[in-house]
């Protein structure tokens, strides 16, 4: 910045040194990349490994691939995939929901808010899932009657227990009391990622309390939410698996069952059950590239490349990178 | 450009003996200041002074322990109640605001909305236009400051002067009656300091009312109907600028001065 004018080199005028050809200036000269015959090595090396890995995989008959085939589109199998799905979808939804308002009582002026969101992450946080699931299950055999009300005074409402309690609903509840705990955190995480000077600006402007963390503070903190997040609802697609403790078929319930008609086809069973749950991982790291990507806007110049997009400008660099080798 | 979308009603603001502590340390002590409908004031004083406290607390961002501020004879932040003052909802506040603009030193643009959201946002939210009328009114602002091409543009993808000028139409587009500016040029390269005090110009020159905290005294001079000049929390000189600036009777207002000059 403070560079005196005269100090400017020229690159043109710079003096051919000795190994150069003399004549050509040296801004004409090609910059040779520097090679990496390490990288290639270790390349080589990983590839064996890698293919030595896959060859064992379709080889080696205790997988049981032609089983496994059998196995992986049965209605069985499906149902309990589907099981999986729903229990996973509501206990996502409601958990972020209660996550939210726990995360906003937790940051609010009551003390008794605090409190009692700060007790409840604690709590939640500290029971394990199979636990607070055979409660649930418990809870929901021993009493008949469920109502809500003042304590030892009327009841407002009162639900039939047997009826409401169904498995599914105490897989969803047991999901997403646990859940929100853990979403409670990465939303409070978020919300205090997002700069003071934004709320003093919605303030000042005199937005609505709601419409400030509506419009201005929340779609702002949800970057920093949206990775936090889908980390626990990757975790929360495989807990589903506990939901068979309380007598739920999902889809690994529903592999274990067949597992134990089938005693012979217990790996392939697992395998099944190991790509479905490689699917719905990747359906879910797919769907969070998008949607981080579209929390992004503003927050940097320009957004990411979509993978489409980088594939297209990696294969015109490499066509433009052959036209340079070729013409010189 | 003045077109009736644009109008404005000037205010008057009283600010009347206000103290203010942070703890043990005193900020603001006992600041009288009165600016009429129209004027156009420029606060100067060292660091440290309690400037932008001053200017926060005009807008309730802060709240004074004693003393009150009034915009139009309005009690901002607080009503009457025999011999009190009792605070007003926070509901009551926000909707005082929007009589009052404010510019920060570091913008504070909304990152996740485009120029032309961050502009027509407070209009929409707080009920005063519906969505239509409020991009119209946005697009008059932003071609009032010269950016009539960048609605689309994020504030990241602006330059420093650019967003400047964005948050100057956003405070705009509720039509304040007086608008506070807090250095709204400190964190400016250098060439882009013109273009955002070209655009305050036009505003003192529209008839606003404008309070401005600045280190620019080149441009207080040219732009101030008087200037204030603050010292330890307390108003140590005002008056016009051609006394303030030119024959300051303070020693402390000369000093401040000679260093700044
Ligand atoms: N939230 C706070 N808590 C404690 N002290 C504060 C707080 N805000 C400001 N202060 C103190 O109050 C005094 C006045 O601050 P203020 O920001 O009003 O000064 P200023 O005149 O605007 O200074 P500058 O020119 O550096 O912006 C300073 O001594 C500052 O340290
Ligand atoms: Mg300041």
């Amino acid at each position: 910045m403070s560079e005196p004018p005269g100090a400017a080199v020229s690159l043109t005028e710079a003096p051919p040194s000795a190994t150069d050809a003399p004549s050509k200036p040296l801004a004409a000269q090609r910059v040779l990349p520097l090679r990496r015959p390490g990288r290639w090595i270790a390349t080589a090396v990983v590839l064996v490994l890698a293919a030595q890995f896959v060859h064992g995989l379709v080889t080696n008959p205790f997988y049981q691939w032609d089983r496994f085939g059998y196995w992986f589109l049965r209605p069985t199998i499906l149902d309990g995939l589907l099981v999986t799905l729903e229990v996973t979808a509501y206990s996502a939804v409601l958990g972020l929901l209660g996550g939210i308002l726990l995360a906003l009582a937790r940051l609010s002026k009551s003390p008794v808010l605090r409190a009692v969101s700060w007790i409840y992450i604690w709590t939640f946080r500290s029971i394990p899932l199979i636990v607070i699931l055979l409660f649930l299950y418990n809870f929901s055999a021993l009493y008949q009657t469920l109502s809500v009300g003042v304590p030892f005074g009327p009841a407002f409402f009162t639900f039939d227990e047997s009826r409401l309690a169904t498995d599914i609903v105490v897989a969803v509840v047991g999901l997403s009391l646990n859940q929100a705990a853990y979403a409670a955190e990465a939303v409070r995480g978020g919300i205090l990622s997002v700069d003071q000077g934004q709320h003093e600006a919605a303030a000042a402007l005199g937005l609505p309390k709601g419409y400030q963390f509506r419009k201005v503070v929340f779609p702002q903190a949800l970057r920093s939410i949206t990775p936090n997040y889908v980390n626990q609802l990757i975790d929360l697609v495989k807990a589903t698996s506990l939901v068979f403790y309380v007598s739920l078929l999902d889809l690994f319930g529903a592999a274990q069952t067949m597992g134990a008609t089938y005693p012979g086809d217990i790996v392939p069973l697992l395998l099944v059950v190991t790509v479905w749950y490689l699917i719905l991982t990747t359906v879910v790291s797919v769907v969070q590239f998008y949607v981080e990507r579209y929390f992004a806007r503003g927050a940097t110049r320009t957004l990411p490349p979509t993978p489409l997009q980088k594939l297209r400008t990696a294969v015109s660099d490499l066509r433009d990178r052959v036209r340079r080798e070729a013409a010189v | 450009m003045s077109t009736e979308t644009l109008q404005i009603v000037p205010a008057a603001v009283e600010v009347h003996d206000v103290h203010k502590w942070y703890g043990s340390h005193r900020v603001l002590d006992g600041v009288d200041l009165t600016v009429r409908a129209g004027e156009v004031t420029v606060i100067l004083g060292p660091s440290g002074s309690g400037k932008s406290t001053l200017l926060r607390v005009v807008n309730h961002l802060e709240k004074p322990e004693i003393g009150y501020v009034s915009v139009n004879g309005e009690l901002i932040g607080v009503r009457k109640q025999g011999d009190h003052l009792k605070e007003l909802s926070e509901r009551a506040i926000l909707a005082q605001r929007s009589n009052i603009g404010f510019v920060f030193q570091n913008f504070n643009l909304f990152p996740h909305l485009t120029v032309l959201e961050n502009v027509a946002a407070a209009p929409v939210a707080t009920g005063k236009l519906d969505r239509d009328e409020a991009h119209k009114l946005a697009r008059e602002l932003l071609d009032r400051v010269g950016l009539a091409d960048k609605e689309t543009a994020y504030p990241r993808q602006l330059s420093g002067g650019q967003q400047q000028r964005v948050a100057i139409a956003r405070a705009l587009a509720l039509r304040p009656g007086v608008i506070l500016f807090d250095e709204p040029t400190s964190a400016l390269d250098p060439e882009l300091v013109g273009e955002v005090l070209a655009v305050i110009k036009d505003l003192a020159k529209s008839g606003t009312t404008l309070v401005i905290v600045t280190h620019e005294i080149g441009f207080a001079r040219e732009i101030a109907d008087r200037v204030v000049f603050i010292d330890g929390g307390k108003i140590v000189e005002q008056g016009p600028p051609s006394e303030v600036l030119d024959k300051p009777r303070h020693e402390r207002t000369r000093d401040f001065l000679s260093k700044v000059l």
